[in-house]
C-alpha cells in the first residue's frame, strides 16, 4: 500500500520536474493596484527563463509568491511539482532566491553568514560551515570570510548573497534584477557567475529590467507588462516577430529626414523613427535592400554619416508589443 | 568553481527514479515532519546566536541602553528622593524594583527595532524563504532580548548597591524576583515585536514606544506610591500590567511591601494574557510581512 502511494507520488514529481516551475493565472492586486493580471509561465528543468520588463511591471511580485513570500490572489504555481501554497517549506527547501536588494547581515562575518544560513537550510552544522567554505572560495570571498560584511563592497556583498541563496545546492534559483546597481565591472562578473551555474545545469529564472541582460543569459525570455506576459519565446523568436531588418541611418543634417523618409518609401515595412539625427527605418528582409537603399539615399541627394544595417534588439520588441520604449516606463509603478 | 562541479557531478548520474531528492541535500519533506520539534528549537537557537552576535559587535547598543536606566536610578534618587514620600522606606529601597521593571519594559522597543531593522535589511525576506520554522525569527529576538536584559538588570543592581539599595528580604524572594522580571520582560517583548512588525521603520518603532510604554510606567507605582494620585488615575495605576509586576517585585525584594504573593500572581496572570494574545498575533503578522 505505502509503497504503492510512494511510487504514485515519485512519477507524479517526476513528471512536473521536467517543468522546473510552472505558473497558472496567477493574480495579485495590493488595494486597487492590479499587481499581476493572470500570469501563465513555465520554466522547464535545466533552462535559463527571463522575466523582462520594466519597473513596476510585476516581476518582483511574481518571484515572492513563487518563493512562497507572498500570497496569490488566484491561479495556481508550482515548483518541481510542489505547490507554493499547499507545501511551501517543500518549495523552500529546493529553491534559492536572491532578491532584488541584497540581503546580508552586515554585523556578521561571510563565514558566519553562510553558516547561519546552511543551518536554517537544516544542515547539520559541520556540513553548512564546510559548505560555506566552498562557495567563499568559489566566490573568491576567502581572504574576507573572516571580517564583517559591512566591511564588503557592494561587489562582494552580492556575490555573498547569491552565495547564500546556493547553501542548500538548489535546483532551482530565484534571481530578482540580479545586476540592479551594480557597476559595469560588478554587472559583468554577476553574469561570468549565472554562466557558469548554467553550465552546473541550474535552472534559472531571472528578473531583468535590462534587455541586453535578457538576451545575455537567458534561453526563453517572457516579456511581462502591466502584470500580464504580453509575449513569450527565445530571443530570436521575439526578433522575428518584428519581422525584417532595420536601418539605422545618421544623418548630416536632420532637415533631411522627411526626404530620406520619401526615398525609402518602397522598400519600408513599418513605421520609421527618428531620434534626433538619426532615423531607424524597418525595412522588408532580402538580399539587396542594404544596395538598394543606398542607391536611393544617393539619388536623394542626402548627407549620411553612417548607415547600419541590423536584425531588431528587444528594446524593437518592446516598441512593437507596447507602443513604447521600455525605459520610458521606468519610475512609474511602485516596485512591490 | 567547486559548487558548479558539484553540480556536474549530482547532475551526471540522472537515475529518474531518485531523481526527486537526489541533488537536494536538504531532508525530504517527511522527515522534516518527523524532526520538527529539533529543527523548531535549532532555528531558534541558531537565530538567538546571530542576534547576540550582534549585541557584542555593537556594543554601543548596549551601552546607551544600560546608560538610560543608570541615569534614571541616579536622577530620580537625587533629584525626586528628597520630595517623594516613600511610606516606611528608604526612596532608593522604594525605587530600585520600578526602575527594574521600567528598563525590561523599555527592552520591548529593542525587540520592536530589531524586527523592523531586519526588515528594511531584507533579512526577514531572506528568512522567510528559507525553510525554517516560522516561530524562529520572533523566538530568537525576544531570547535574545530576554539574554540582554539580565545582563542589564545585574548592572543595574549593582549601580543600585552602590547607593544604598539592600534586599531585605530572602535569596528565595530574590530569585523569583528576578524570575518575574525576565517574565515580563518577554511578555513585553511580544508587544514589542508585533509593533515593530506592524510599523517596519525602526524610528517609528522608537516613536511609537514612547506613546504607549511612557504612560504605563509614570502612570503606575513604580516612582511614586499610588495613594497620593488622583481617584480615577488610581485604578488605572494599580492594576495595569507594567505597575502590578512593580508592586510584586518591590514586595519581592523589599520588607514590609505588601504581600508578595498576591501580587505576584497577579502579574503572572497579566503575563499570561499578554502572551496568549500578542504571540499569535506577532506570528501571524510575521507570516505576511
Amino acid at each position: 500500500m505505502a509503497t504503492t502511494r510512494t511510487s504514485t507520488a515519485a512519477r507524479t514529481r517526476r513528471k512536473a520536474a521536467a517543468e522546473a516551475v510552472v505558473a497558472e493565472a496567477v493574480e495579485k492586486s495590493f488595494g486597487d493596484v492590479r499587481a499581476l493580471a493572470g500570469v501563465d509561465l513555465v520554466v522547464p528543468e535545466g533552462t535559463v527563463v527571463g522575466l523582462l520588463g520594466p519597473n513596476g511591471a510585476g516581476k518582483t511580485t511574481f518571484v515572492r509568491i513563487l518563493t512562497t513570500l507572498l500570497t496569490a490572489d488566484s491561479g495556481r504555481a508550482t515548483v518541481l511539482g510542489y505547490d507554493v501554497t499547499r507545501d511551501p517549506d517543500a518549495v523552500r527547501a529546493s529553491i534559492g532566491l536572491t532578491g532584488q536588494f541584497t540581503a546580508v547581515d552586515e554585523y556578521l562575518t561571510g563565514a558566519e553568514f553562510l553558516w547561519m544560513v546552511g543551518r536554517l537550510y537544516h544542515m547539520e552544522s559541520d556540513a553548512a560551515r564546510s559548505r560555506a567554505g566552498e562557495l567563499l572560495e568559489e566566490f573568491g570571498l576567502s581572504d574576507a570570510k573572516d571580517r564583517t560584511v559591512r566591511t564588503y563592497s557592494g561587489g562582494m556583498q552580492r556575490r555573498l548573497d547569491l552565495a547564500a541563496s546556493l547553501m542548500n545546492n538548489p535546483r532551482v534559483l530565484f534571481l530578482d534584477e540580479p545586476t540592479t546597481g551594480l557597476d559595469p565591472a560588478g554587472r559583468s562578473d554577476m553574469w561570468d557567475t549565472i554562466r557558469s551555474l548554467v553550465r552546473g545545469g541550474m535552472t534559472l529564472l531571472l528578473t531583468t529590467q535590462y534587455l541586453e541582460e535578457a538576451d545575455q543569459l537567458a534561453d526563453r525570455i517572457n516579456v511581462i507588462d502591466h502584470g500580464k506576459v504580453i509575449a513569450e519565446g527565445t530571443s530570436d523568436q521575439l526578433k522575428r516577430r518584428i519581422g525584417g531588418e532595420f536601418l539605422d541611418i545618421e544623418l548630416a543634417r536632420k532637415k533631411d529626414v522627411e526626404a530620406v523618409i520619401r526615398a525609402l518609401a518602397p522598400l519600408t515595412a513599418g513605421e520609421p523613427t527618428a531620434h534626433g539625427n538619426t532615423l531607424t527605418v524597418p525595412v522588408t528582409s532580402g538580399a539587396g535592400v542594404v544596395v538598394e537603399a543606398v542607391r536611393r539615399l544617393d539619388k536623394a541627394n542626402v548627407k549620411v554619416v553612417d548607415l547600419i544595417v541590423r536584425r531588431p534588439t528587444l528594446d524593437d520588441v518592446f516598441m512593437t508589443l507596447t507602443g513604447r520604449r521600455a525605459e520610458e516606463t521606468n519610475g512609474q509603478g511602485a516596485s512591490q | 568553481m567547486s559548487a558548479v562541479a558539484t553540480r556536474e557531478r549530482a547532475k551526471a548520474k540522472p537515475k529518474p527514479a531518485a531523481r526527486g531528492r537526489a541533488t537536494a541535500p536538504a531532508p525530504a519533506p517527511v522527515a522534516v515532519s518527523s524532526s520538527r520539534l529539533r529543527w523548531t528549537i535549532t532555528d531558534a537557537l541558531t537565530v538567538t546566536k546571530r542576534n547576540l552576535i550582534h549585541i557584542i559587535r555593537v556594543p554601543q547598543l548596549l551601552v546607551f541602553s544600560t546608560i538610560q536606566p543608570v541615569m534614571f536610578v541616579l536622577l530620580f534618587n537625587y533629584v525626586f528622593g528628597g520630595a517623594i514620600r516613600s511610606p516606611g522606606v528608604k526612596y532608593v529601597n522604594f525605587l530600585l524594583p520600578g526602575i527594574l521593571v521600567q528598563i525590561v519594559a523599555f527592552g520591548a522597543m529593542n525587540t520592536g527595532i530589531g524586527l523592523a531593522e531586519d526588515i528594511n535589511k531584507g533579512l526577514i525576506d531572506r528568512f522567510r524563504s528559507l525553510p525554517m520554522a516560522r516561530s524562529a525569527v520572533l523566538a530568537g529576538r525576544t531570547v535574545s532580548d530576554l539574554t540582554r536584559n539580565v545582563f542589564v538588570m545585574l548592572l543595574l543592581y549593582g549601580v543600585g548597591s552602590a547607593i544604598g539599595f539592600r534586599i531585605s528580604t530572602g535569596p528565595l524572594q530574590a530569585l523569583a524576583a528576578l524570575g518575574l522580571l525576565l517574565l515580563f520582560g518577554y511578555t513585553m517583548s511580544w508587544i514589542g515585536a508585533l509593533i515593530g512588525l506592524t510599523l517596519k521603520d525602526p524610528e517609528s518603532v522608537q516613536a511609537a514606544g514612547f506613546v504607549w510604554i511612557f504612560p504605563l510606567i509614570f502612570a503606575s507605582g513604580l516612582f511614586v506610591p499610588v495613594q497620593f494620585m488622583p481617584g480615577w488615575l488610581q485604578a488605572f495605576a494599580r492594576n495595569q500590567p507594567v505597575s502590578v509586576t512593580g508592586l510584586a517585585v518591590r514586595a519581592l525584594l523589599v520588607h514590609g511591601q505588601g504581600a508578595p504573593g498576591t501580587t505576584s500572581l497577579k502579574a503572572l496572570a497579566w503575563g499570561a494574557v499578554i502572551l496568549l494574545v500578542f504571540i499569535p498575533l506577532s506570528v501571524a503578522r510575521y507570516r505576511k510581512t
